[in-house]
């Protein structure tokens, strides 16, 4: 990896300055870390494989033979004798977008090479993201013990089922990888390896904070794409 | 190249005025007008591999990865080719092959289409040739993440591993065609619809997953990782190309990822995406309420971009030889560079001409043949810019020559039947049949595939250091080229008296029997072109040990890859200094210079006077 060195360069802002840093040599995104660049190309990569989902999963909606369940009372939760609409899932994203702001405050942290105040925003974030997990995975086996499965659905067309699991499943695999690789980066964090600039275990480059402003990149889309979730399938 | 361009652009104006200032003035000195820029990151820090393993095997060094991806998938191509080998069997001389099946041949129709379209083309294209090329003809060490790389190459490992495997499992492969459309695709009587799908589906996301890790480092090493003074339009068309073709494959990769996701869980857990209720054997499955053409949808909204992922590769490449060979700029160049990025562009929205006959609204219809044939206007600026580069040229009627005048050719021909192919009312009736079989091999099959044989006479000089034999290489251009021809011309009639394709005989049909002659004609020429491509294997193996030595830029071409220190270049590529970029790849035969070439790291103080372009 390479740290940002601009000799010489004015950048200047705008249209223009976007111009020119497109026809100029070297870089075409001057000063960004290459892992950075790396991260938001593979965000918009990731963000045509949600949308293909989000599509399907609206075209399927819209061809179903039987009616498509009521999500307020498929959601529900029944709580002290009222029935809630979708309780579990406000607190669910209240929870991961908190860790959304727990991150970007670890980003700032480790800048400022504040090592102890950026880990423990880490393992906050990790920490949310682990909850978040934890009340998907109870909220899928409610469903389940509700009858819910992939290829079938109680309440209504068993596309409901096949949709909310793929697409729920998919983004928890994200959320999920995200926290192995936050809990990771805590622990380098605290021993100390991006202050060292110590090799990583496998590519063997240097450390740096700039990749935890690379995660955090990742994480927050990952809380993004749980809006669009949220919205397609809770308040539709 | 417009002087009210470079004006605009300020990092270039140092060393476009350099010119000016040779033959006027002169108050300038040397160091003066070979001023660029200095460096904006600090230099790539490598892992250099100590052991066999770390060198050869699990190496991250993007050109023993190119190499690896270029035997790969070369390996499985010749798995493709014999697969093809043993359908034209069947089709030319019916019964033959004793052991083929119906069965067998719609499974080797759908593995040779899926193998020699993704695992093959779109490999040795971007896995190949793009590790092996970007960072040399940008000027970087390596890729920007070279672990990625590696773990990318092994990706594609496992999954060519799963699709071979596919042939081993009880049912064998899939036969449902490479477009494996549902519902055919998971119901019994289809072969392989049980375990044969599956793997398909396990290998192609593994595919994806792997080609993904790739395409980030062609991408950011393109945006991010050139050298002083390469602007992205001195880049070689051979970078822009494979550059697109990687941003198309980033966004449409996705789509297929999906569609094969979806379908593992329609055939694995019994989901309904592409499903209809729907009965098999007299019994109705389970299945309720799914769309396939949903799945249709998905999959060519991949699997048109997917043509340009494996065209436009060529396109670059075969610009570059076209120049280099005829000691000719590229005529155009910018118009090159915007044609490939808008061909890409226009690559996401004809994806329904495929679906012509699935029983879409005419309307939708009339669009996606609109914007279809809206794609000819860019691809014929290309063929006109290739022939108006060749006009007057210096031209070097070798091996590599002889592919790309093959190429321009055969996509030609190919790219003239797309125009059939792309009006709906045209394509309704020659849907299904062996036109559509000729058109898409001529222009996506034979015309790439003769651009990767160009390429590899081409390029080898530089990965081995010496040149592959010339009177082998002419016997193996004749007889792919006339041999090519042979096979897809005959195809278009039998396309017009409506023979249909992935059939597995053509029984006593009436019509037919003009077709019959034909088809063992078609076989022999099969068989032979199929034979003539062991001529390269057996050309490199010979060549590999006993060649003519190249030393170093043998075809005196100006872009960086020639100009290493070492040939073939090492890991690292430039020794102790990165190269410096002062022009373009282009400059042939420019008036007033000592040679009929100026390499891109010549600086402007040694060509004062020449009219070299302004870029």
């Amino acid at each position: 990896m390479s740290d940002p060195k601009i000799d010489g360069l004015e950048l200047k802002p705008g249209f223009k300055g976007m111009a020119e840093d497109t026809g100029s040599d070297q870089t075409m995104f001057k000063g960004v870390h290459w892992g950075k660049a790396m991260m938001w190309i593979f965000l918009l990569s990731d963000t045509f494989i949600f949308s293909c989902f989000l599509i399907s999963y609206m075209k399927g909606r819209g061809s179903t033979l039987v009616d498509w369940p009521n999500a307020s009372e498929v959601f529900g939760l029944h709580v002290f004798g009222v029935e809630v609409p979708l309780l579990l899932i406000a607190i669910m994203t209240f929870v991961l977008i908190t860790s959304s702001g727990t991150m970007a405050l670890a980003v700032k942290y480790g800048y400022e090479k504040n090592r102890k105040m950026c880990g423990w925003l880490i393992l906050a974030t990790a920490v949310g993201g682990l909850i978040f997990v934890g009340m998907q995975a109870f909220e899928w086996s409610k469903l389940i013990s509700e009858g819910v499965r992939p290829w079938e659905n109680p309440f209504g067309a068993p596309q409901f089922g096949s949709f909310f699991f793929m697409i729920t499943g998919f983004h928890g695999t994200h959320v999920s990888i995200g926290v192995i690789f936050l809990f990771i980066y805590a622990y380098k964090t605290f021993a100390g390896h991006y202050d060292d600039r110590k090799r990583g275990w496998f590519t063997s480059m240097k450390g740096d904070y700039v990749e935890i402003e690379i995660l955090g990149l990742y994480w927050h889309f990952v809380d993004l794409v749980w809006v669009f979730i949220f919205a397609f399938f809770y308040l539709w | 190249m417009s002087d009210e361009y470079e004006n605009k652009t300020g990092y270039q104006a140092q060393s476009s005025e350099t010119i000016s200032s040779g033959s006027g003035g002169g108050s300038r000195t040397a160091s003066d007008i070979d001023y660029v820029r200095p460096a904006e990151v600090t230099d790539q820090d490598l892992y250099h591999g100590h052991s066999f393993i770390t060198k050869w095997v699990f190496c991250q060094d993007a050109k023993v990865i190119g190499v690896q991806y270029f035997l790969l998938a070369t390996f499985t191509g010749v798995v493709g080719l014999i697969l093809s080998w043993l359908m034209r069997l069947q089709l030319g001389f019916p019964g033959a092959a004793g052991f083929m099946t119906a069965e067998h041949y719609y499974q080797f129709v759908t593995m040779h289409g899926m193998i020699m379209v993704v695992y093959f083309l779109t490999a040795l294209f971007l896995g190949g040739f793009g590790n092996y090329l970007i960072p040399l003809m940008v000027g970087a060490r390596d890729m920007v993440f070279p672990y990625l790389n590696m773990v990318s190459f092994w990706s594609f490992f496992v999954a060519v591993g799963v699709l071979l495997a596919s042939f081993f499992v009880p049912g064998g492969p899939t036969g449902a065609g490479w477009t494996l459309y549902p519902p055919q695709t998971i119901l019994e009587g289809t072969p392989g619809s049980g375990w044969g799908i599956l793997l398909m589906c396990i290998s192609l996301i593994l595919f994806v997953a792997g080609f993904t890790m790739g395409g980030l480092n062609y991408l950011i090493t393109v945006l991010q990782a050139r050298t002083r003074g390469m602007t992205l339009m001195r880049m070689p068309l051979t970078v822009w190309g494979i550059f697109t073709a990687t941003v198309l494959a980033m966004l449409a990769f996705p789509a297929l990822l999906v569609g094969a996701l979806m379908m593992t869980l329609d055939n694995v857990l019994g989901t309904s995406f592409f499903m209809p209720t729907i009965i098999q054997a007299g019994e109705i499955l389970e299945y309720s309420g799914g769309s396939p053409i949903l799945f249709q949808h998905l999959f060519w909204f991949f699997g048109h971009p997917e043509v340009y992922i494996v065209a436009l590769p060529a396109f670059g490449i075969v610009s570059d030889l076209i120049s280099v060979h005829s000691r000719k700029n590229i005529f155009g160049y910018r118009m090159m560079v915007w044609a490939i990025v808008g061909i890409g562009g226009l690559s996401f929205f004809v994806w329904a001409h495929h679906m012509y006959v699935s029983g879409m609204n005419p309307w939708f219809g009339f669009f996606f043949a609109t914007t279809t044939l809206i794609i000819a206007i860019p691809t014929a600026m290309k063929v006109y810019n290739w022939i108006i580069t060749l006009w007057r040229g210096n031209i070097r009627l070798n091996v590599v020559m002889l592919w790309c005048l093959g190429f321009i050719v055969t996509f030609v021909n190919g790219g003239i039947t797309g125009i059939f192919l792309g009006n709906v009312s045209v394509d309704v009736p020659l849907s299904d049949t062996y036109f559509v079989v000729a058109h898409f091999h001529m222009v996506m099959g034979i015309a790439p595939l003769m651009v990767i044989m160009g390429a590899v006479y081409h390029w080898f000089p530089l990965v081995a250091g010496r040149f592959l034999n010339e009177t082998l290489g002419k016997w193996h251009f004749w007889l792919t080229f006339l041999g090519a021809y042979s096979i897809y011309f005959p195809m278009h009639y039998l396309g017009f008296i409506g023979v249909p394709r992935r059939y597995f005989e053509m029984y006593d049909s009436p019509y037919m029997t003009s077709a019959v002659g034909m088809n063992e004609f078609i076989s022999m020429a099969a068989f032979i072109v199929g034979a003539a491509q062991f001529i390269l294997i057996f050309n490199i193996i010979k060549t590999l040990k006993t060649g003519k030595p190249a030393g170093s830029n043998p075809w005196k071409a100006n872009s960086l890859e020639w100009l290493t220190p070492s040939v073939p270049p090492e890991h690292g590529n430039w020794g102790d200094k990165l190269p410096v970029v002062h022009r373009w790849p282009y400059d042939f035969n420019v008036p007033g210079a000592k040679e009929d070439f100026i390499t891109q790291t010549t600086p402007p103080s040694d060509v004062v006077g020449t009219e070299v372009e302004k870029t």
